[in-house]
């Protein structure tokens, strides 16, 4: 493997941003020549760097730039959303009257239209969201880290018998804004992490995988390649001879991995298309419990260096923190334009759009506020329950609340972890796990866009044998 | 006569047209550091979706996506590359990046590049992305229609119909060249049904790789999924918890294929055994199921959501026995590891887009059907679970444990359906609920096409399908304990 020589630096310069927003207002001016009351047009363009190693060699580098544009117009009440990668000036012209045309085939709904000229960000805050040392890592340091990962997996325990890789990726990209009731903004941001995923051979020929990882905005802020294969062999190791348990009702521990997607499930019955869509057991529940009052959830975009931070929404509209459970209230309900115009109230600015998508209601940093307790006081504290690392499947019913999914982790007796467990299934409704949450730790770590300390649930059912 | 617009700018006529000349040369810009294959992945999509919303057509939507993926080989090592600009500078420009993961040596450019000759499994007709819109207005307004029509405790109805033209030419440097033109819709209905404070949502939706045909056919309209939506939300208002533990469940016909996709089809893709990280490692001519088991991967069914003409790495689309009379006999492979364990390719080296490097993947997985009568297999039940409607299901391949999430059970009592059951996830390891198959239904089905697979981050559509299957235990995970 030799440095590259004939790749172009993979920078994003703040003339990139510009040349984006250009962009973004020369294809609105198109749409509007073309007979549309009004558009919106994202555009993003980046690059990416993935090396994956197995067993000390190189498996897999590639490499590449991309672009893409999405256009969203509207005129006499009708909307089209279409996207496209070619980037020429007549073809995107072509593409611009297409889309207005397009526009004709849905039928008029009086709520397609642009926010209220109040609402767009009249700035675009700083949030530190790029780091142009990204920019030097080439692909051979991409792959001498990410060999460092797995070696130090490998050489932690003789255990570790085989490994799934390590990888590591680099993300640099820049997405721009603009919109015909003259909103424009742009902002850059990089990403990179690695994953180090060991396998350990366990009895009945069975073999175990695990994994840890670190990531982040800037290449400072993660962890050492070799804590991270340490982290990923220890983890793997532990769960050498996991087994069922009999099928009972015992307190549950969620660990900040398998935690966080419990509050990721927060939001899909916490925003304003589940809720007009009745498609949200927590219809008619705002401003009243519905979790226990050890939880609070904040949606927080201005988190410098946040993996979810940014600086205005999907929309053009100024982003804001939300608090959407308060010590177990629902006080927010998360909201882009449309969704807020269906119930009769203002955007919370959390629209997120994809290129090919209209807007919907996301998330920034969601993130569950940590309690006062020690996580390992928390686990003393339990006398017999299940700590679940991680979880499988499908198994929500956003409109009923039902939660039934596959689950692993560690058996704790008498307050201590012992030990590790699989092929089970938690369930509750979800309506009634939230209300029982009975310990927050305070081991929050911003790892990812959704995060919460370990919490435990005061009763779940586990099936099993 | 000029090129109907749903043809690929690299197509012949094309404004990028590629020919065994231009191929040539980018695959000698790919070799040129010392790679011992290359191949060149040219992609045009065509994606076209309505949404239907409060009896009002929401929104409409299109995008084309145009590229080229570039990827070379050395040993085990892949380099790959990729460009949404045909132009020859931008396209040798990917290929010489994808290129320097070898170093040294050097492989010539094919002298002949061979077209590969393959069957037409879903002939492309009248595409869909090629036809006026107002008939997919037409079906979305008659599923919605029929939905509210079923019960006035239906109080939301959404409906979606999307379509996808993909056109494809692969270039090898071992001299194949193949062309196809996918044609993939998707149909879905979802409705809401409201009766006092019980609320509960039911889902229907079908497809394939058809035109509109799908629609008028024998089978399956518009408005049957509109119904089938309506009937599974009100069924599911009576819902009670389900119970917890191991107990006997049975599987419908059809969509329980996800169970074959979960517990052994992942777990036979190549990749994890050239790697021995999969529980089915090295396990070739050993039990892994029940007698009654005959799994078969098939990238040949007509139409199917699941099937290939030719896979994303020039080699033909085939049937292939995976496990016969409960007996491993083969893996599904990519180039790469077919090469590993010296076998042909199988027909399985499947990308999500010019963007990501092909791996073994799946197409249509089914079980084959046994001899016995479907009701004599819910007679047959004292107490247990009967498993009709799925969201969707997941495996961990090390260890095998897989999960599968119910949107529509019922209980089953002295051999016959009784309470219907709250969503609730199915748990089990691979090898050893397939050595619980004790009874196979007469009753074969191909699901409709709705399954999209996902991969190392890589999605494509695939078909599933199974007879009414009795597991004699597996674990159930509702909230009764008792």
């Amino acid at each position: 493997m030799s440095d590259s020589n004939n790749a172009q630096s993979p920078a994003i310069t703040e003339q990139v941003v510009a040349e984006l927003r250009e962009l973004a207002q020369r294809v609105v001016a198109h749409a509007k020549k073309h007979g549309a009351d009004d558009a919106e047009v994202l555009v993003r363009s980046g690059g990416e760097l993935t090396a994956k190693v197995r067993l000390g060699e190189p498996e897999l580098v590639q490499e590449a730039g991309s672009r893409a544009l999405g256009l969203r117009v509207f005129k006499d009440a009708h909307q089209a959303v279409t996207y496209t990668s070619d980037m020429r000036d007549e073809p995107l012209d072509a593409f611009a009257a297409e889309t207005v045309k397009l526009a004709e085939l849905s039928e008029p709904d009086e709520l397609n239209k642009l926010p209220e000229q109040s609402l767009f960000a009249d700035s675009v805050p700083e949030l530190d969201l790029y780091d142009a040392a990204c920019e030097k890592l080439t692909a051979a340091e991409a792959l001498r880290r990410a060999i460092a990962g797995e070696d130090a997996a490998r050489a932690y325990d003789d255990r570790v018998t085989n490994s799934e890789g390590a990888t590591w990726s680099r993300i640099l990209g820049a997405a721009a804004f603009a919109n015909s009731a003259g909103f424009v903004g742009g902002y850059r941001g990089s990403y990179s992490s690695l994953y180090v995923e060991p396998v350990c051979d366990d009895a009945d020929g069975k073999k175990r995988s695990g994994y840890w990882w670190t990531a982040g905005r800037y290449m400072d802020s993660l962890l050492d390649p070799q804590q991270v294969g340490i982290e990923a062999a220890k983890r793997t190791v532990a769960t050498l001879g996991s087994r069922k348990v009999e099928t009972c009702e015992v307190p549950v521990v969620f660990d900040p991995e398998a935690g966080r997607a419990i509050v990721g499930m927060v939001f899909s019955v916490a925003n304003g298309s589940s809720f007009y869509r009745k498609s949200s057991y927590l219809v008619g529940r705002e401003g009243s419990k519905v979790a226990s009052d050890l939880v609070t959830i904040v949606d927080d975009p201005h988190i410098p260096r946040g993996p979810g931070s940014r600086p205005y929404d999907g929309e053009g509209l100024a982003t804001r923190k939300n608090v959407v459970v308060n010590g177990g209230v629902l006080e927010t309900v998360l909201c882009d334009v449309y969704s807020a115009r269906k119930l009769g109230r203002e955007s919370t600015g959390s629209a997120g759009r994809g290129i090919g998508g209209s807007p919907s209601p996301t998330t920034s940093n969601l993130i569950m506020q940590k309690g006062a307790t020690g996580r390992d006081e928390l686990i003393r504290q339990t006398e017999r329950g299940l700590y679940v690392t991680s979880m499988m499947g499908f198994g929500f019913n956003p409109v009923t609340g039902d939660f039934s999914r596959g689950a692993a982790g560690f058996w704790i007796e008498n307050g201590e972890i012992g030990f590790p467990v699989s092929e089970i299934t938690i369930s509750a409704n979800f309506d009634d796990l939230l209300q029982r949450i009975d310990c927050v730790a305070d081991d929050l770590e911003l790892r990812s866009s959704t995060a919460c300390p370990t919490f435990r649930v005061s009763h779940m059912t586990i099936a099993g044998k | 006569m000029t090129a109907p617009a749903h043809h690929a700018p690299f197509s012949d006529g094309g404004e990028y047209a590629i020919d065994a000349q231009i191929a040539r040369r980018l695959l000698g810009h790919a070799l040129e550091a010392g790679g011992d294959y290359a191949d060149l992945f040219f992609e045009y999509r065509i994606v076209a979706n309505y949404v239907y919303e409060e009896q009002r057509v929401k929104t409409v939507g299109r995008g084309i996506t145009l590229g080229l993926g570039v990827r070379v080989t050395r040993g085990d090592a892949t380099g790959y590359a990729y460009s949404e600009d045909l132009t020859m500078e931008r396209m040798a420009h990917a290929a010489r990046t994808a290129g320097q993961i070898a170093s040294g040596g050097g492989a010539p450019a094919p002298v002949e590049i061979a077209p590969v000759v393959h069957a037409d499994r879903y002939p492309l007709g009248n595409p869909s992305v090629a036809l006026p819109p107002d008939k997919k207005l037409a079906l979305l307004r008659a599923a919605d229609e029929a939905a509210h029509a079923a019960d006035p405790r239906i109080v939301k109805v959404e409906a979606s119909f999307s379509e996808t033209l993909r056109e494809l030419l692969v270039i090898t440097s071992d001299g194949r060249m193949s062309r196809d033109q996918l044609p993939l819709i998707r149909f879905g209905v979802r409705a809401v049904a409201e009766d006092g404070a019980r609320r509960q949502a039911g889902s229907s939706g079908g497809g394939g790789r058809y035109g509109l045909d799908y629609f008028y056919g024998d089978s399956r309209d518009a408005a049957w999924h509109g119904k089938e939506a309506a009937r599974i939300a009100l069924a599911m208002l009576d819902a009670k918890e389900a119970p917890a533990g191991e107990m006997e469940v049975v599987l419908s016909a059809g969509d329980s294929g996800i169970l074959l996709h979960e517990a052994v089809g992942h777990g036979l893709e190549a990749d994890f055994n050239r790697k021995k990280t999969s529980n089915y490692s090295d396990q070739i001519g050993q039990k892994v199921a029940s007698d009654l088991c005959t799994v078969i991967d098939d990238g040949t069914v007509d139409h199917s959501r699941g099937s290939i003409n030719v896979d994303d790495e020039a080699n033909e689309g085939r049937e292939n026995v995976l496990i016969e009379n409960g007996v491993l006999v083969g893996y599904m492979h990519d180039r790469l590891s077919a090469k590993h364990f010296g076998v042909q390719p199988t027909g399985n080296g499947r990308r999500e887009s010019f963007r990501a490097m092909p791996m073994p993947r799946m197409t249509n997985t089914s079980l084959r059907p046994g001899d016995t009568d479907p009701e004599e297999i819910i007679k047959s039940v004292k107490r247990g679970v009967y498993a009709k409607r799925f969201s969707g299901g997941q495996v961990n391949i090390s260890n095998g444990d897989f999960v599968f999430s119910l949107t529509e059970s019922y209980l089953i009592e002295d051999g016959k359906l009784t309470a219907p059951l709250k969503g609730v996830n199915l748990i089990g390891n691979g090898p050893e609920v397939l050595r619980r198959v004790t009874m196979l239904g007469n009753d074969f089905e191909l699901s409709d096409g709705i399954w999209t697979c996902g991969k190392d981050g890589q999605s494509v559509p695939v078909g599933v399908g199974t007879p009414t299957v009795k597991i004699s235990s597996i674990t159930v995970g509702g909230t009764q304990t008792s």
